[in-house]
Protein backbone atom coordinates (compact mmCIF):
# COMPACT_ATOMS: atom_id res chain seq x y z
CA UNK A 1 0.00 0.00 0.00
CA UNK A 2 2.48 2.42 1.10
CA UNK A 3 4.45 1.29 -2.01
CA UNK A 4 1.73 2.03 -4.19
CA UNK A 5 1.47 5.42 -2.90
CA UNK A 6 5.32 6.29 -3.55
CA UNK A 7 4.40 5.39 -7.06
CA UNK A 8 1.78 7.59 -7.38
CA UNK A 9 3.68 10.45 -5.62
CA UNK A 10 6.66 9.79 -8.22
CA UNK A 11 4.28 9.82 -11.23
CA UNK A 12 2.64 12.37 -10.22
CA UNK A 13 5.86 15.11 -9.69
CA UNK A 14 6.65 13.46 -13.09
CA UNK A 15 4.10 14.16 -15.34
CA UNK A 16 2.53 17.39 -16.67
CA UNK A 17 2.34 20.23 -18.66
CA UNK A 18 6.27 20.18 -17.71
CA UNK A 19 7.66 16.60 -17.92
CA UNK A 20 9.86 16.21 -15.14
CA UNK A 21 12.44 12.89 -15.77
CA UNK A 22 12.30 11.02 -12.77
CA UNK A 23 16.76 11.40 -12.71
CA UNK A 24 16.11 14.81 -12.50
CA UNK A 25 13.83 14.20 -9.89
CA UNK A 26 15.76 12.24 -7.97
CA UNK A 27 18.97 14.60 -8.40
CA UNK A 28 16.33 17.45 -7.08
CA UNK A 29 15.71 15.71 -4.15
CA UNK A 30 19.47 15.09 -3.40
CA UNK A 31 20.22 18.35 -3.95
CA UNK A 32 17.42 19.81 -1.82
CA UNK A 33 18.45 17.38 1.07
CA UNK A 34 22.05 18.87 0.54
CA UNK A 35 23.39 15.36 -0.92
CA UNK A 36 25.21 16.62 -3.45
CA UNK A 37 24.89 19.87 -6.16
CA UNK A 38 23.11 17.66 -8.61
CA UNK A 39 22.66 20.75 -11.59
CA UNK A 40 19.14 21.30 -11.76
CA UNK A 41 17.70 23.75 -14.36
CA UNK A 42 16.10 26.29 -11.61
CA UNK A 43 12.39 26.42 -14.16
CA UNK A 44 12.31 22.61 -13.33
CA UNK A 45 13.16 23.40 -9.32
CA UNK A 46 10.07 26.11 -9.74
CA UNK A 47 7.58 23.66 -11.28
CA UNK A 48 8.59 20.67 -8.15
CA UNK A 49 9.10 22.81 -5.86
CA UNK A 50 6.25 25.55 -5.92
CA UNK A 51 4.16 23.98 -8.06
CA UNK A 52 3.71 20.20 -8.12
CA UNK A 53 5.30 19.97 -4.83
CA UNK A 54 1.82 22.39 -2.82
CA UNK A 55 -0.40 20.20 -5.24
CA UNK A 56 1.11 16.56 -4.81
CA UNK A 57 0.70 16.63 -1.21
CA UNK A 58 -2.72 18.86 -0.86
CA UNK A 59 -4.15 15.71 -3.23
CA UNK A 60 -2.46 13.55 -1.09
CA UNK A 61 -3.49 15.31 2.17
CA UNK A 62 -7.69 15.60 0.84
CA UNK A 63 -7.45 12.37 -0.01
CA UNK A 64 -6.41 10.36 2.83
CA UNK A 65 -8.62 12.72 5.04
CA UNK A 66 -12.23 12.31 3.10
CA UNK A 67 -10.79 8.51 3.02
CA UNK A 68 -10.05 8.54 7.06
CA UNK A 69 -14.07 10.80 7.49
CA UNK A 70 -15.38 7.71 5.43
CA UNK A 71 -13.78 4.67 7.04
CA UNK A 72 -15.15 6.21 10.34
CA UNK A 73 -18.49 7.23 9.74
CA UNK A 74 -18.97 3.70 7.84
CA UNK A 75 -18.12 2.25 11.17
CA UNK A 76 -20.05 4.91 13.58
CA UNK A 77 -23.35 4.01 11.26
CA UNK A 78 -23.24 0.61 10.74
CA UNK A 79 -23.60 0.92 7.43
CA UNK A 80 -20.85 0.60 4.76
CA UNK A 81 -22.16 2.65 2.13
CA UNK A 82 -22.51 5.99 4.15
CA UNK A 83 -20.11 8.81 3.03
CA UNK A 84 -18.65 11.73 5.13
CA UNK A 85 -21.57 13.91 3.31
CA UNK A 86 -24.43 11.86 5.31
CA UNK A 87 -24.78 14.90 8.13
CA UNK A 88 -24.50 17.74 5.34
CA UNK A 89 -20.56 18.63 6.16
CA UNK A 90 -20.40 18.91 2.23
CA UNK A 91 -23.50 21.03 1.41
CA UNK A 92 -22.81 23.30 4.46
CA UNK A 93 -19.05 23.69 2.49
CA UNK A 94 -21.07 24.30 -0.26
CA UNK A 95 -22.94 26.96 0.63
CA UNK A 96 -20.59 28.97 2.47
CA UNK A 97 -18.40 28.77 -0.89
CA UNK A 98 -21.20 29.83 -3.35
CA UNK A 99 -22.05 32.65 -0.63
CA UNK A 100 -18.57 33.68 -0.47
CA UNK A 101 -18.24 33.67 -4.30
CA UNK A 102 -21.54 35.27 -4.68
CA UNK A 103 -20.31 38.44 -2.61
CA UNK A 104 -17.21 38.80 -4.45
CA UNK A 105 -14.95 38.37 -1.97
CA UNK A 106 -11.38 37.03 -1.60
CA UNK A 107 -10.28 33.40 -2.26
CA UNK A 108 -9.01 33.21 1.17
CA UNK A 109 -12.67 34.28 3.01
CA UNK A 110 -14.42 31.92 0.58
CA UNK A 111 -12.52 28.72 1.68
CA UNK A 112 -12.79 30.33 5.52
CA UNK A 113 -16.55 30.33 4.95
CA UNK A 114 -16.79 26.86 2.99
CA UNK A 115 -14.92 25.28 6.29
CA UNK A 116 -17.60 26.99 8.47
CA UNK A 117 -20.34 26.18 6.50
CA UNK A 118 -19.24 23.05 6.84
CA UNK A 119 -19.10 22.74 10.78
CA UNK A 120 -22.52 24.98 10.70
CA UNK A 121 -24.54 22.44 9.11
CA UNK A 122 -22.68 19.41 11.05
CA UNK A 123 -23.95 21.44 14.33
CA UNK A 124 -27.36 22.08 13.75
CA UNK A 125 -27.71 18.56 12.70
CA UNK A 126 -26.49 17.45 15.51
CA UNK A 127 -28.27 19.73 18.03
CA UNK A 128 -31.48 18.52 16.13
CA UNK A 129 -30.65 15.21 16.65
CA UNK A 130 -30.42 15.74 20.40
CA UNK A 131 -33.50 17.35 20.68
CA UNK A 132 -35.74 14.80 19.20
CA UNK A 133 -35.09 12.38 22.42
CA UNK A 134 -36.62 8.89 22.35
CA UNK A 135 -36.13 7.63 18.63
CA UNK A 136 -33.24 5.69 17.60
CA UNK A 137 -29.93 8.32 17.83
CA UNK A 138 -28.47 7.26 14.38
CA UNK A 139 -31.55 7.71 12.38
CA UNK A 140 -32.58 10.85 13.55
CA UNK A 141 -28.63 11.94 12.82
CA UNK A 142 -28.86 10.46 9.24
CA UNK A 143 -32.46 11.11 8.64
CA UNK A 144 -31.53 15.32 9.72
CA UNK A 145 -28.71 14.87 7.38
CA UNK A 146 -30.54 14.15 4.51
CA UNK A 147 -32.73 16.85 5.08
CA UNK A 148 -30.69 19.46 6.55
CA UNK A 149 -28.84 18.78 3.32
CA UNK A 150 -31.43 19.10 1.13
CA UNK A 151 -32.50 22.07 2.47
CA UNK A 152 -29.19 23.79 2.05
CA UNK A 153 -28.71 22.36 -1.09
CA UNK A 154 -31.70 24.21 -2.04
CA UNK A 155 -29.93 27.40 -0.88
CA UNK A 156 -26.93 27.02 -3.43
CA UNK A 157 -29.87 26.60 -6.57
CA UNK A 158 -30.92 29.70 -5.25
CA UNK A 159 -27.60 31.18 -5.09
CA UNK A 160 -26.65 30.03 -8.76
CA UNK A 161 -30.40 31.07 -10.41
CA UNK A 162 -29.28 34.79 -8.83
CA UNK A 163 -25.73 34.70 -9.61
CA UNK A 164 -23.94 36.21 -12.17
CA UNK A 165 -23.64 34.22 -15.52
CA UNK A 166 -21.12 35.48 -16.94
CA UNK A 167 -18.52 35.67 -14.03
CA UNK A 168 -20.02 34.44 -10.89
CA UNK A 169 -21.71 31.17 -12.22
CA UNK A 170 -18.67 29.62 -13.73
CA UNK A 171 -16.70 30.22 -10.48
CA UNK A 172 -19.52 28.46 -8.49
CA UNK A 173 -19.65 25.56 -10.71
CA UNK A 174 -16.11 24.83 -11.03
CA UNK A 175 -15.92 24.80 -7.25
CA UNK A 176 -18.96 22.23 -6.91
CA UNK A 177 -17.16 20.36 -9.32
CA UNK A 178 -14.11 20.36 -7.28
CA UNK A 179 -10.18 21.20 -8.13
CA UNK A 180 -6.88 21.21 -7.29
CA UNK A 181 -5.37 23.66 -10.09
CA UNK A 182 -5.31 26.17 -7.97
CA UNK A 183 -3.80 25.21 -4.78
CA UNK A 184 -0.20 26.74 -3.19
CA UNK A 185 1.53 26.55 -0.23
CA UNK A 186 -1.01 28.34 2.02
CA UNK A 187 -3.82 25.85 0.99
CA UNK A 188 -1.39 23.33 2.38
CA UNK A 189 -0.36 24.92 5.36
CA UNK A 190 -4.11 25.55 6.42
CA UNK A 191 -4.71 21.69 5.71
CA UNK A 192 -2.41 19.93 7.83
CA UNK A 193 -3.22 20.85 11.34
CA UNK A 194 -7.16 20.07 11.02
CA UNK A 195 -6.51 16.94 9.48
CA UNK A 196 -3.40 16.31 11.98
CA UNK A 197 -6.09 17.24 14.85
CA UNK A 198 -8.78 15.34 14.02
CA UNK A 199 -6.93 12.11 12.57
CA UNK A 200 -5.83 12.44 16.53
CA UNK A 201 -9.02 10.88 17.83
CA UNK A 202 -9.76 8.40 15.14
CA UNK A 203 -6.25 7.06 15.92
CA UNK A 204 -6.91 6.89 20.09
CA UNK A 205 -10.13 5.18 19.35
CA UNK A 206 -9.19 2.88 17.21
CA UNK A 207 -10.41 0.13 19.58
CA UNK A 208 -13.72 1.77 20.80
CA UNK A 209 -14.73 2.34 16.86
CA UNK A 210 -14.85 -1.06 16.34
CA UNK A 211 -17.34 -2.19 19.41
CA UNK A 212 -19.80 1.12 18.35
CA UNK A 213 -20.40 -1.11 14.59
CA UNK A 214 -22.25 -3.35 16.82
CA UNK A 215 -25.23 -0.33 18.02
CA UNK A 216 -25.71 1.41 20.62
CA UNK A 217 -26.93 -1.06 23.31
CA UNK A 218 -24.59 -4.04 22.55
CA UNK A 219 -21.22 -1.00 22.33
CA UNK A 220 -23.13 0.15 26.30
CA UNK A 221 -23.24 -2.74 27.59
CA UNK A 222 -19.39 -3.75 26.50
CA UNK A 223 -18.80 -0.57 28.40
CA UNK A 224 -17.98 2.06 25.92
CA UNK A 225 -19.64 5.31 26.66
CA UNK A 226 -21.20 5.90 23.05
CA UNK A 227 -22.59 8.99 23.21
CA UNK A 228 -19.50 10.88 24.11
CA UNK A 229 -17.24 8.87 21.20
CA UNK A 230 -20.10 9.39 18.90
CA UNK A 231 -19.74 13.00 19.41
CA UNK A 232 -15.80 12.84 19.40
CA UNK A 233 -15.85 11.02 16.08
CA UNK A 234 -18.11 12.78 14.18
CA UNK A 235 -16.54 16.35 14.88
CA UNK A 236 -13.52 14.71 13.88
CA UNK A 237 -14.58 13.19 10.69
CA UNK A 238 -16.36 16.57 10.21
CA UNK A 239 -13.15 18.57 10.70
CA UNK A 240 -11.31 16.79 8.25
CA UNK A 241 -13.81 16.43 5.25
CA UNK A 242 -14.59 20.40 6.10
CA UNK A 243 -11.05 21.24 5.88
CA UNK A 244 -10.67 19.33 2.54
CA UNK A 245 -13.67 19.86 0.65
CA UNK A 246 -12.81 24.05 1.72
CA UNK A 247 -9.51 23.40 -0.52
CA UNK A 248 -10.56 21.18 -3.02
CA UNK A 249 -14.26 22.15 -3.24
CA UNK A 250 -16.31 19.22 -3.56
CA UNK A 251 -15.37 15.65 -4.34
CA UNK A 252 -17.13 13.08 -3.83
CA UNK A 253 -16.69 9.08 -3.94
CA UNK A 254 -13.49 8.93 -2.22
CA UNK A 255 -15.07 8.98 1.14
CA UNK A 256 -17.32 6.10 0.26
CA UNK A 257 -15.23 4.39 -1.72
CA UNK A 258 -12.11 4.08 -0.88
CA UNK A 259 -12.78 2.65 3.07
CA UNK A 260 -14.90 0.35 0.98
CA UNK A 261 -12.18 -1.19 -0.50
CA UNK A 262 -9.86 -0.66 2.37
CA UNK A 263 -12.09 -2.80 4.20
CA UNK A 264 -12.45 -5.59 1.07
CA UNK A 265 -8.48 -5.86 1.40
CA UNK A 266 -8.22 -5.86 5.45
CA UNK A 267 -10.94 -6.75 7.05
CA UNK A 268 -13.02 -4.00 9.44
CA UNK A 269 -10.82 -3.48 12.05
CA UNK A 270 -10.30 -0.21 12.49
CA UNK A 271 -6.79 -0.52 13.55
CA UNK A 272 -6.22 -1.84 10.31
CA UNK A 273 -8.57 -0.05 8.26
CA UNK A 274 -7.58 3.45 9.27
CA UNK A 275 -4.21 3.26 8.06
CA UNK A 276 -5.12 1.49 4.91
CA UNK A 277 -7.68 3.91 4.17
CA UNK A 278 -5.70 6.79 4.63
CA UNK A 279 -3.11 5.57 2.48
CA UNK A 280 -5.29 4.04 -0.18
CA UNK A 281 -7.26 7.25 -0.04
CA UNK A 282 -4.07 9.42 -0.31
CA UNK A 283 -2.59 7.71 -2.99
CA UNK A 284 -6.39 7.72 -5.12
CA UNK A 285 -6.69 11.29 -5.16
CA UNK A 286 -3.32 12.07 -6.15
CA UNK A 287 -3.60 9.26 -9.11
CA UNK A 288 -6.95 11.02 -10.15
CA UNK A 289 -5.76 14.76 -9.87
CA UNK A 290 -3.06 13.68 -12.36
CA UNK A 291 -5.08 12.24 -14.37
CA UNK A 292 -7.15 15.62 -14.49
CA UNK A 293 -4.43 17.83 -15.26
CA UNK A 294 -2.43 15.27 -17.59
CA UNK A 295 -5.41 13.50 -19.40
CA UNK A 296 -6.42 16.60 -21.85
CA UNK A 297 -5.33 19.83 -23.27
CA UNK A 298 -7.75 21.44 -20.32
CA UNK A 299 -8.12 20.14 -16.74
CA UNK A 300 -10.78 17.76 -16.14
CA UNK A 301 -12.87 18.78 -12.97
CA UNK A 302 -12.03 16.64 -10.18
CA UNK A 303 -15.48 15.50 -8.92
CA UNK A 304 -16.01 14.38 -12.36
CA UNK A 305 -13.38 12.04 -12.77
CA UNK A 306 -14.16 10.61 -8.82
CA UNK A 307 -16.95 9.63 -9.92
CA UNK A 308 -16.83 8.33 -13.65
CA UNK A 309 -14.10 5.53 -12.13
CA UNK A 310 -15.99 5.75 -8.75
CA UNK A 311 -19.27 4.23 -10.35
CA UNK A 312 -18.12 1.23 -11.79
CA UNK A 313 -15.85 0.39 -9.29
CA UNK A 314 -18.82 0.63 -6.75
CA UNK A 315 -21.31 -1.41 -9.47
CA UNK A 316 -18.62 -4.24 -9.51
CA UNK A 317 -18.17 -4.38 -5.86
CA UNK A 318 -22.08 -3.99 -5.19
CA UNK A 319 -22.71 -6.72 -7.77
CA UNK A 320 -19.74 -9.29 -6.75
CA UNK A 321 -17.87 -7.95 -3.48
CA UNK A 322 -17.18 -11.22 -1.66
CA UNK A 323 -16.78 -9.73 2.10
CA UNK A 324 -20.15 -8.66 2.10
CA UNK A 325 -22.92 -6.99 4.41
CA UNK A 326 -25.69 -9.85 3.22
CA UNK B 1 -25.66 -17.36 51.17
CA UNK B 2 -25.43 -13.70 50.06
CA UNK B 3 -27.60 -12.33 46.74
CA UNK B 4 -25.44 -11.53 43.71
CA UNK B 5 -27.81 -9.70 42.14
CA UNK B 6 -30.82 -8.24 43.85
CA UNK B 7 -33.27 -6.48 42.38
CA UNK B 8 -35.85 -4.61 44.55
CA UNK B 9 -39.26 -2.84 43.42
CA UNK B 10 -37.89 -2.42 40.06
CA UNK B 11 -40.29 0.12 37.63
CA UNK B 12 -39.21 0.07 34.05
CA UNK B 13 -39.83 1.10 30.68
CA UNK B 14 -39.12 3.04 27.52
CA UNK B 15 -39.64 6.30 26.09
CA UNK B 16 -42.89 7.74 27.74
CA UNK B 17 -44.38 4.27 28.54
CA UNK B 18 -44.03 2.17 31.98
CA UNK B 19 -43.65 -1.48 31.10
CA UNK B 20 -43.74 -2.96 34.46
CA UNK B 21 -42.85 -2.03 38.26
CA UNK B 22 -42.62 -3.27 41.25
CA UNK B 23 -40.34 -6.03 40.34
CA UNK B 24 -38.23 -7.81 43.10
CA UNK B 25 -36.23 -10.56 43.47
CA UNK B 26 -32.60 -11.70 44.73
CA UNK B 27 -30.26 -14.61 42.79
CA UNK B 28 -27.15 -15.81 44.62
CA UNK B 29 -23.89 -16.55 42.72
CA UNK B 30 -23.94 -20.15 40.70
CA UNK B 31 -27.95 -20.04 40.23
CA UNK B 32 -29.78 -19.52 37.48
CA UNK B 33 -32.77 -17.24 36.98
CA UNK B 34 -35.13 -18.43 33.99
CA UNK B 35 -37.38 -15.17 33.56
CA UNK B 36 -40.75 -16.71 31.56
CA UNK B 37 -43.83 -14.44 30.18
CA UNK B 38 -45.82 -13.75 27.86
CA UNK B 39 -45.11 -12.02 24.81
CA UNK B 40 -45.17 -8.38 25.28
CA UNK B 41 -44.75 -8.97 29.50
CA UNK B 42 -41.26 -6.53 29.49
CA UNK B 43 -39.30 -9.21 29.86
CA UNK B 44 -36.50 -7.58 27.34
CA UNK B 45 -37.22 -4.22 28.79
CA UNK B 46 -36.45 -5.50 32.39
CA UNK B 47 -33.45 -6.68 31.16
CA UNK B 48 -32.02 -4.13 29.64
CA UNK B 49 -33.10 -1.75 32.53
CA UNK B 50 -31.51 -4.27 35.01
CA UNK B 51 -28.12 -3.54 32.18
CA UNK B 52 -28.75 -0.07 32.43
CA UNK B 53 -29.00 0.09 29.03
CA UNK B 54 -32.07 1.98 30.34
CA UNK B 55 -33.40 4.19 33.32
CA UNK B 56 -34.89 2.60 35.51
CA UNK B 57 -38.38 4.52 37.07
CA UNK B 58 -37.93 3.13 40.10
CA UNK B 59 -36.07 0.97 42.29
CA UNK B 60 -32.57 -0.25 42.89
CA UNK B 61 -30.91 -3.12 40.75
CA UNK B 62 -27.95 -4.20 43.67
CA UNK B 63 -24.73 -6.46 42.48
CA UNK B 64 -23.18 -7.73 45.86
CA UNK B 65 -24.51 -5.51 47.83
CA UNK B 66 -23.65 -2.30 45.81
CA UNK B 67 -26.24 0.08 44.24
CA UNK B 68 -25.36 0.14 39.97
CA UNK B 69 -27.41 3.58 39.85
CA UNK B 70 -25.19 6.11 38.32
CA UNK B 71 -22.47 3.39 37.32
CA UNK B 72 -20.43 3.92 34.52
CA UNK B 73 -20.92 1.91 31.19
CA UNK B 74 -17.54 0.82 31.82
CA UNK B 75 -18.09 -0.08 35.83
CA UNK B 76 -21.37 -2.11 33.99
CA UNK B 77 -19.92 -4.25 31.59
CA UNK B 78 -17.34 -5.14 34.32
CA UNK B 79 -20.38 -6.63 36.50
CA UNK B 80 -22.61 -7.82 33.76
CA UNK B 81 -22.05 -9.64 30.40
CA UNK B 82 -25.07 -9.11 28.09
CA UNK B 83 -25.82 -12.12 25.16
CA UNK B 84 -28.76 -9.99 22.79
CA UNK B 85 -31.42 -11.60 21.17
CA UNK B 86 -30.02 -10.78 17.58
CA UNK B 87 -26.36 -9.93 17.94
CA UNK B 88 -25.65 -7.01 15.80
CA UNK B 89 -22.62 -6.88 13.14
CA UNK B 90 -22.91 -5.17 10.05
CA UNK B 91 -19.13 -5.83 9.04
CA UNK B 92 -17.14 -9.12 8.66
CA UNK B 93 -15.10 -9.29 11.67
CA UNK B 94 -13.33 -12.54 12.59
CA UNK B 95 -15.33 -14.64 15.51
CA UNK B 96 -11.91 -13.82 17.54
CA UNK B 97 -12.07 -10.24 17.04
CA UNK B 98 -15.92 -10.25 18.20
CA UNK B 99 -14.80 -12.25 21.00
CA UNK B 100 -11.92 -10.18 22.02
CA UNK B 101 -14.64 -7.02 22.29
CA UNK B 102 -15.48 -8.62 25.18
CA UNK B 103 -12.29 -7.22 26.64
CA UNK B 104 -13.02 -3.25 26.10
CA UNK B 105 -14.01 -2.41 29.63
CA UNK B 106 -10.52 -4.06 30.91
CA UNK B 107 -8.53 -1.48 28.98
CA UNK B 108 -8.11 2.06 28.75
CA UNK B 109 -10.34 3.95 26.06
CA UNK B 110 -7.52 4.79 24.19
CA UNK B 111 -5.19 1.24 24.51
CA UNK B 112 -4.75 -1.72 22.55
CA UNK B 113 -5.64 -5.06 23.82
CA UNK B 114 -2.92 -6.59 25.89
CA UNK B 115 -1.51 -10.10 26.18
CA UNK B 116 -4.19 -10.81 28.97
CA UNK B 117 -6.87 -9.62 27.09
CA UNK B 118 -6.39 -11.63 23.84
CA UNK B 119 -6.16 -15.00 26.70
CA UNK B 120 -9.05 -14.12 28.37
CA UNK B 121 -10.57 -14.45 24.73
CA UNK B 122 -8.57 -17.64 23.89
CA UNK B 123 -9.78 -18.91 27.04
CA UNK B 124 -13.16 -18.40 26.71
CA UNK B 125 -13.20 -19.53 22.61
CA UNK B 126 -11.84 -22.94 24.07
CA UNK B 127 -14.03 -23.02 26.81
CA UNK B 128 -17.53 -22.16 24.88
CA UNK B 129 -15.64 -25.14 22.37
CA UNK B 130 -15.62 -23.02 19.39
CA UNK B 131 -11.97 -22.29 19.34
CA UNK B 132 -11.76 -23.74 15.47
CA UNK B 133 -14.43 -21.41 14.66
CA UNK B 134 -12.09 -18.04 15.75
CA UNK B 135 -10.87 -17.19 12.37
CA UNK B 136 -14.17 -17.28 10.75
CA UNK B 137 -16.41 -14.54 9.47
CA UNK B 138 -18.71 -13.58 11.77
CA UNK B 139 -21.27 -13.06 8.64
CA UNK B 140 -20.95 -16.23 7.74
CA UNK B 141 -20.81 -18.50 10.36
CA UNK B 142 -24.85 -20.42 11.59
CA UNK B 143 -27.02 -18.81 13.98
CA UNK B 144 -26.33 -21.66 16.77
CA UNK B 145 -22.24 -20.46 16.14
CA UNK B 146 -23.13 -17.26 16.63
CA UNK B 147 -24.82 -17.13 19.87
CA UNK B 148 -21.76 -19.77 21.39
CA UNK B 149 -19.64 -16.63 20.19
CA UNK B 150 -21.92 -13.97 21.58
CA UNK B 151 -21.63 -16.13 24.91
CA UNK B 152 -17.84 -16.21 24.63
CA UNK B 153 -17.77 -12.77 24.24
CA UNK B 154 -20.06 -11.83 27.46
CA UNK B 155 -17.90 -14.54 29.20
CA UNK B 156 -14.22 -12.74 28.01
CA UNK B 157 -15.72 -9.80 29.65
CA UNK B 158 -15.35 -12.06 32.68
CA UNK B 159 -18.60 -10.37 34.54
CA UNK B 160 -20.36 -11.52 37.82
CA UNK B 161 -23.86 -11.93 36.01
CA UNK B 162 -24.29 -13.04 32.96
CA UNK B 163 -27.59 -11.61 31.11
CA UNK B 164 -28.62 -13.90 28.30
CA UNK B 165 -31.75 -12.75 25.95
CA UNK B 166 -33.57 -15.65 24.81
CA UNK B 167 -30.72 -17.04 23.74
CA UNK B 168 -32.18 -20.65 22.23
CA UNK B 169 -34.87 -17.76 20.01
CA UNK B 170 -34.52 -19.33 16.29
CA UNK B 171 -31.61 -21.96 17.23
CA UNK B 172 -32.38 -25.67 16.21
CA UNK B 173 -33.10 -28.07 18.60
CA UNK B 174 -29.35 -29.52 19.13
CA UNK B 175 -27.80 -25.67 18.85
CA UNK B 176 -31.06 -24.98 21.55
CA UNK B 177 -29.94 -27.93 24.13
CA UNK B 178 -26.24 -27.10 23.72
CA UNK B 179 -26.73 -23.35 24.61
CA UNK B 180 -28.76 -24.58 27.75
CA UNK B 181 -26.10 -26.87 28.75
CA UNK B 182 -23.29 -24.60 28.51
CA UNK B 183 -25.62 -22.18 30.47
CA UNK B 184 -25.69 -24.74 33.23
CA UNK B 185 -22.22 -25.19 32.75
CA UNK B 186 -21.16 -21.62 33.30
CA UNK B 187 -23.20 -21.24 36.33
CA UNK B 188 -22.12 -24.52 38.25
CA UNK B 189 -18.61 -22.87 37.41
CA UNK B 190 -15.19 -25.11 36.92
CA UNK B 191 -13.18 -25.29 39.95
CA UNK B 192 -13.85 -21.89 40.76
CA UNK B 193 -16.61 -19.71 41.63
CA UNK B 194 -20.22 -19.83 39.18
CA UNK B 195 -21.63 -17.36 37.60
CA UNK B 196 -25.10 -15.96 37.96
CA UNK B 197 -27.27 -16.18 34.89
CA UNK B 198 -30.16 -14.89 34.02
CA UNK B 199 -32.03 -15.70 31.22
CA UNK B 200 -34.87 -15.06 29.50
CA UNK B 201 -37.15 -17.72 27.07
CA UNK B 202 -40.29 -18.99 25.84
CA UNK B 203 -40.10 -22.83 26.57
CA UNK B 204 -40.94 -23.88 30.37
CA UNK B 205 -39.30 -26.69 30.06
CA UNK B 206 -35.89 -24.83 30.07
CA UNK B 207 -37.01 -23.83 33.01
CA UNK B 208 -37.17 -27.15 34.32
CA UNK B 209 -34.01 -28.68 32.70
CA UNK B 210 -31.38 -25.67 33.92
CA UNK B 211 -33.12 -23.05 36.33
CA UNK B 212 -32.85 -22.92 39.84
CA UNK B 213 -35.39 -20.14 40.40
CA UNK B 214 -38.11 -19.11 38.30
CA UNK B 215 -39.61 -15.63 37.72
CA UNK B 216 -42.63 -15.46 36.20
CA UNK B 217 -43.58 -12.17 34.38
CA UNK B 218 -47.18 -11.11 33.49
CA UNK B 219 -48.44 -7.86 32.61
CA UNK B 220 -45.43 -5.85 33.60
CA UNK B 221 -45.74 -7.66 37.42
CA UNK B 222 -44.00 -10.48 38.62
CA UNK B 223 -46.87 -12.91 39.27
CA UNK B 224 -44.42 -15.49 40.84
CA UNK B 225 -40.71 -16.14 41.55
CA UNK B 226 -39.68 -19.38 43.25
CA UNK B 227 -38.18 -22.74 42.59
CA UNK B 228 -39.66 -24.43 38.79
CA UNK B 229 -41.54 -26.95 40.56
CA UNK B 230 -43.41 -24.20 43.13
CA UNK B 231 -43.78 -21.65 40.16
CA UNK B 232 -44.98 -23.48 36.55
CA UNK B 233 -48.45 -25.03 38.06
CA UNK B 234 -50.82 -26.07 35.37
CA UNK B 235 -52.77 -22.97 37.18
CA UNK B 236 -49.86 -20.62 36.73
CA UNK B 237 -49.91 -21.33 33.22
CA UNK B 238 -53.22 -20.84 33.33
CA UNK B 239 -53.58 -17.28 34.37
CA UNK B 240 -50.62 -16.08 32.59
CA UNK B 241 -50.66 -17.47 28.98
CA UNK B 242 -54.36 -18.47 29.23
CA UNK B 243 -53.74 -21.94 27.74
CA UNK B 244 -54.75 -25.22 29.52
CA UNK B 245 -51.50 -27.22 30.04
CA UNK B 246 -50.64 -30.53 31.95
CA UNK B 247 -47.20 -30.64 34.26
CA UNK B 248 -45.87 -34.19 34.03
CA UNK B 249 -42.92 -35.51 35.08
CA UNK B 250 -41.03 -38.14 32.03
CA UNK B 251 -38.05 -39.55 31.85
CA UNK B 252 -35.72 -41.72 33.93
CA UNK B 253 -35.32 -38.66 36.13
CA UNK B 254 -38.70 -37.37 36.20
CA UNK B 255 -38.19 -34.26 34.42
CA UNK B 256 -41.11 -32.01 34.14
CA UNK B 257 -42.48 -31.00 31.18
CA UNK B 258 -45.56 -28.87 30.15
CA UNK B 259 -48.00 -30.19 27.59
CA UNK B 260 -50.76 -28.27 25.97
CA UNK B 261 -54.15 -29.97 26.20
CA UNK B 262 -55.36 -28.19 23.73
CA UNK B 263 -53.17 -30.18 21.24
CA UNK B 264 -53.33 -33.67 22.60
CA UNK B 265 -54.29 -36.32 20.08
CA UNK B 266 -57.34 -37.80 20.18
CA UNK B 267 -57.96 -41.04 20.01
Amino acid sequence: MAALLVAAVCVAFSTGAYPVPPGELAGLLAAKLGLGSAAVAPAVETVIWDIRGPRVLTAMLVGAGLAASGAAYQGLFRNPLVSPDILGVSSGAALGAVLGIFASLPVLAIQGMAFAGGLLAVGVVLAVASAIRGRDPVLVLVLGGVVIGALLGSGVALLKYLADPYNQLPAITFWLLGSLSAVNRGDLAALVPPVAVALLPLVLLRWRLDVMTLGDEEATALGVPVRVVRVVVIAAATLMTAAAVSVSGIVGWVGLLVPHLARLMVGPAFVRLLPTAVLLGAAYLLAVDTLARSLGPVELPLGVLTAVIGTPVFLWLLAFGKRGWS
Amino acid sequence: MSARLSVEDLAFGYGGRVVGAGVGFAVAAGEVLCLLGPNGGGKTTLFKTLLGLLPPRGGRVHVDGEDTAGWSPRRRALAFGYVPQAGAGQFPFTVREMVLMGRTAHRGAFSAPAASDHAAAEAALERLGIGHLAERDWLRISGGERQMALIARALAQAPRVLVLDEPTASLDFGNQVRVLEQVRRLADGEGGEGLTVVFSTHHPEQAFAIADRVALLHGGRLARFGTPEAVITAAMMREVYGTEVEVVAVGADGMRVCLPVGLKRRG
